[in-house]
């Protein structure tokens, strides 16, 4: 079966979308020809620098015969609908057949020459290509990354003649740029075009190139005792960058270490994609480098090496101006700066953020066991760093930049800390803060976060989460869950929306008008009247007071659930049931903490023989009643006529709920969640037995009252602890 | 590197000569500041519309808030472009800027020559395209951009446009870490020599001698002027564009003047740059019909 082999050759494609773009090419050429109708074994792609390459092993020469009936008119239908029929089907009269007076035609397609199709599918793939950019170039008129060049379509040993916009299809490609042989040459099939392109020092496969990268960057680092600092992405990046990378082991001016460790990394990654070099003796950095040249040079890399060294040095004297700069300038100036920079149009400037922030973080501080005077003043210092030269040049490095800044100018290391790391934790796998100081503003900067954007309904939806409100939701729970903070989300979130919109309203930012009728069909006719007053003549009268109430606490409940939703994903991918999770949930607590241990106390309970023989019960219970409910209304909940029990089994189980619920509720009191699982354990047995012993639809309306009053309470008793209904499996 | 390396007076006159002898105009820098090759109106403007276009020349780029009094090594407030734009671009655009390279002694099988992704934008004139930073062992050398659009426009035809940064390439040619200490020609005369004062002077004046107030006032005058040019017409009664274009650049380089004294808060600067790019458009707008026409 032959093999079709593609290459797109172009321009220099940019490192960061070749990935991309051969996914892209698998998806699109193998989707145009299965549907139209070629199989095939085994497709592969590769990119790099300068091709996009496709190899499809096991391609039929054609595409199968096909055969259809399609159905006419029907005999007696007017002539025009049998010409129009046979205009559309090109056959004649005497071609169709007639069954149960319907005509028939029966058409025959033979099959097409594979390469016809693999043109076309070609063509099309070319033509609308999903680039992240793409660009005109000369005079023409098709679009690519960069310009194409050249198309390489060979089908079995033949090539499949085309023409996209002036490029010819062939056999020919070109090799390395400048390492290669500087002459066009023809390639037989992907072994062959391998081969070739391997003599003319290209590899094709970016796996190839990252392992040969890694390899050769670890010897000649080990080659001088040292060590490579490792980083994925940038070897991604320089894998994208060289058809033939040669790694090159540079030295730079020691002087420059003395600058932050981070800087120097970032230096050497963002602006020069040199990777970093540890020395093994005192696990610092080593004054070299790595770089990953495309070429291997006539002297070994000497020119290259020293080239690359004098442009680090320039790139770590602009980093120190920076420094020195930054050290002369400090915090007041900073913070002054921040009053001119805005943080989002509505949400106002840096500096009113960071009013913000310290008024949270001083509010947070006694829950976390952190002093209230402190966390404002760190809180306070957090931001100042994005108005340094450092940090203008080098985003990443803010927080960090703010802790160095800090300790130089002698602050505590406490508040310096908490500076530095109060963006964390920045993902799911990030350390999270421990110490009380930055746990206090890292909350306060998340939470203002949220705040703020819920109040003015920047919400995420769907895959758009411009503002990175899910990660900070995140960032909260862990910081929470992780240390154990015990707090009523709901009543600090309410106090926070209030305050917002106060100011937002104040300062004219909200469309307040809008919102109010907005509201209208929620906060009902009165309070709307009332509000619309408020918003209309003052912001002082109890109307606006009661609308911002009202306003704060729906915001609020938006954003628990918001938190909801992001607990539960985390939980999840903790591996914890989350059916469970929704069950606790249910209850309407707010303290995360609390939840958790709940959740993880259920989990412990379902997994016993009581726990799932009273969730059966359960389930029982909760069945009769749904269906004694369909029938009339249920007895009003109530206590139970004791005197009205009949039999022994009904007469243990009310004792036993009666005690269940004092049990439960001291130990949910106490927040021992395995002690009110434990309790609800113990009704395991009179439940199982009521239901072996007693027939709740008994014929006396007393009797029967009575036991739907007792499975009422068991089902209440056991929602104290967790709503077992939303529980599955 | 072969013999020699190049002086910096050398480097330009032999990229000056490749360029000529590959078709294009040797023209001379404009003689309004600007902040970038670019803006010179043999580029922006020619880009736009159908006609062909090839031309090389040598322009002094302004960036007022990069002077470092004339003591930090790599950076200038005042330093030259060698810019090239051939319209359309020819189809081996690469292969002959790899040429210039050999020319003035750069040998890619010694060095590191890549072509690394760059989307080159250019806001204040609404000027776009695609292209690569072309890094010579590790450092920028050129900026090589397939312009896409201008003012706004959408090219008719495409022009491939380099922008060589000539002390940084000097500096690499003849292996100095220091730009002052460029030699300048054959005859013992330094960059330092040359532009020292030059740095020290402007640097000042850049920082903390303008009259913020003038330069607003006049920043306004030019403006004004543009809307007065672009309303006028010349014997054929065409749009006056050219000199318009020219008001334009000026507003353009007081806009860098205001920003170097620390004169634009952030709030202000967007609507800075949002006037400037559409004066820009409005010439743009009026060029591309004009060069239609001359089809």
């Amino acid at each position: 079966m032959p093999q079709l082999l593609l290459e797109l050759f172009s321009e220099e494609i940019p490192a960061r979308m070749q990935a991309g773009a051969a996914r892209d090419l698998h998806r699109l050429m193998t989707e145009r020809l299965s549907a139209a109708g070629l199989a095939f074994e085994q497709a592969r792609v590769f990119a790099g620098p300068r091709r996009l390459t496709l190899v499809i092993d096991g391609l039929p020469e054609a595409t199968p015969d096909l055969s259809e009936e399609l159905k006419g008119p029907r005999t007696s239908a007017p002539d025009q609908a049998l010409e129009g029929f046979l205009r559309k089907t090109g056959l004649t009269r005497e071609q169709l057949t007639e069954r149960d007076g319907v005509w028939f035609a029966e058409i025959n397609r033979a099959g097409r020459p594979a390469a016809q199709v693999i043109a076309e599918a070609v063509d099309q793939t070319v033509r609308a290509f999903p680039w992240p950019k793409s660009m005109r170039w000369g005079s023409g008129t098709l679009r690519w990354v960069r310009p194409l060049k050249r198309i390489v379509c060979v089908f079995g040993s033949e090539v499949v003649a085309f023409d996209i916009d002036g490029i010819a299809s062939g056999d020919e490609t070109q090799g390395h740029r400048f390492l290669g042989s500087g002459q066009p040459f023809a390639v037989r099939d992907f072994d062959d075009y391998r081969h070739k392109l391997e003599v003319e020092r290209v590899i094709l496969d970016a796996a190839q190139r990252k392992a040969r990268i890694l390899e050769g960057a670890r010897a000649v680092c080990a080659a001088k005792g040292l060590e490579l600092v490792e980083d994925e992405g940038l070897l991604e990046e320089v894998a994208g960058l060289a058809e033939w990378p040669t790694p090159i082991l540079g030295a730079m001016d020691p002087q420059f270490l003395d600058l932050p460790p981070e800087v120097v990394r970032l230096s050497m990654k963002t602006h020069q994609k040199y990777f970093a070099v540890r020395d093994p003796l005192n696990d610092r950095l080593a004054p070299h480098f790595v770089v990953v040249a495309n070429v291997e040079a006539s002297d070994g890399g000497m020119a290259l090496a020293a080239g690359n060294a004098r442009v680090l040095s320039a790139r770590l004297n602009d980093a120190r101006f920076f420094w020195d700069e930054d050290l002369k300038t400090g915090f007041d100036a900073w913070l002054k700066k921040l009053e001119g920079v805005t943080f989002h149009a509505k949400l106002g400037t840096m500096a009113e953020r960071v009013e913000r922030i310290a008024a949270l973080a001083r509010e947070i501080a006694p829950l976390v066991g952190a002093d209230p005077d402190q966390a404002e003043q760190a809180a306070r210092l957090a931001k100042a760093d994005l108005a340094s030269g450092m940090v203008g040049e080098f985003p990443e490095l803010q927080g960090i930049m703010g802790g160095y800044y800090l300790r130089a100018a002698g602050s505590a290391d406490a508040i310096a800390d908490a500076v530095r790391d109060h963006y964390k934790p920045q993902g799911p796998n990030d350390q999270v803060p421990t110490a009380p100081l930055t746990v206090a503003v890292a909350l306060a900067d998340k939470l203002d976060t949220l705040v703020g954007f819920f109040a003015i309904d920047e919400k995420p939806t769907g895959s758009k989460d411009p503002f990175a409100l899910r990660r900070a939701a995140l960032g909260v729970i862990r910081l929470v869950l992780e240390n154990g903070v015990r707090a009523p989300l709901r009543a600090v979130f309410t106090l926070r929306f209030e305050t917002i919109i106060r100011q937002l309203h104040q300062q004219g930012r909200a469309p307040l008008e809008a919102a109010v009728e907005g509201l209208r069909p929620s906060i009902g006719e009165v309070q709307a009247d009332q509000a619309q007053r408020a918003v209309t003549w003052t912001d002082r009268s109890e109307g606006f007071a009661v609308w911002v109430l009202g306003e704060a606490d729906e915001k609020a409940r938006d954003l628990l659930a918001f938190f909801a939703d992001r607990l539960k994903v985390l939980l999840r991918d903790q591996g914890k049931r989350h059916d469970l999770v929704d069950a606790v949930f249910a209850l309407g607590d707010d303290d995360l903490v609390r939840i958790v241990r709940r959740v993880e106390a259920l989990e412990a309970f379902l997994a016993t023989d009581d726990g799932a023989n009273l969730l059966a019960g359960y389930r029982r219970a909760a069945n009769i009643l749904k269906a004694e409910a369909k029938k009339g209304p249920l007895p009003e909940a109530g206590a139970i006529d004791l005197a009205a029990l009949t039999l022994d089994d009904e007469r243990a189980l009310a004792v036993s709920v009666a005690q269940a619920r004092t049990d439960v509720d001291a130990a949910l009191h106490a927040e021992d969640f395995a002690g009110a699982m434990a309790s609800l354990a113990r009704l395991r047995a009179p439940v199982d037995a009521f239901f072996e012993g007693v027939l709740v639809n008994s014929d006396i309306a007393s009797e029967r009252e009575n036991r739907l009053r007792l499975l009422m309470q068991v089902r209440d008793v056991m929602g104290r602890v967790a709503d077992f209904s939303q529980i599955g499996g | 590197m072969t013999t020699e390396p190049l002086s910096f007076q050398d480097l330009i006159l032999t990229l000056q000569r490749y360029w000529g002898q590959r078709g294009c105009a040797l023209l001379q820098p404009y003689d309004v500041e600007v902040g970038a090759g670019t803006l010179h109106p043999a580029t922006v403007l020619r880009a736009l519309g159908p006609r062909p276009w090839k031309a090389a020349y040598v322009q002094p780029s302004r960036r007022p808030g990069d002077g470092r009094y004339g003591e930090n090594p790599n950076r200038l407030q005042h330093y030259y472009q060698f810019q090239v734009i051939l319209k359309p671009n020819p189809d081996d655009l690469q292969e002959q800027y790899l040429g210039s390279l050999a020319a003035i002694g750069i040998d890619p099988k010694l060095h590191d020559i890549r072509f690394v992704e760059d989307d080159w934008e250019n806001p204040t004139v609404g000027a776009w395209g695609l292209g690569w930073e072309v890094w010579c062992d590790g450092m920028e050398v050129t900026q090589f951009t397939y312009f896409q659009g201008v003012g706004g426009i959408e090219v008719d035809v495409v022009s491939g446009e380099l922008t060589y940064g000539l002390e940084r390439l000097a500096m690499y040619v003849q292996g100095v870490d220091n730009v002052y200490d460029l030699k300048f020609n054959n005859d013992g005369l330094t960059y330092g020599e040359v532009f020292l004062e030059n740095e020290r002077q402007q640097s000042e004046a850049n920082f903390h001698g303008y009259d913020v107030d003038g330069l607003k006032r006049r920043f306004d005058d030019m403006v004004a002027e543009v809307e007065r040019l672009l309303a006028m017409q010349g014997p054929q009664g065409q749009a006056l564009v050219l000199p318009a274009y020219d008001q334009v650049l000026k507003a353009s380089h007081l806009f860098n003047l205001m920003d170097a004294r620390g004169a634009i808060a952030v709030a202000e600067r967007q609507s800075y740059i949002g006037r400037i790019r559409d004066l820009c458009k409005a010439c743009a707008t009026e060029w591309v019909e004009q060069e239609r026409g001359r089809v």
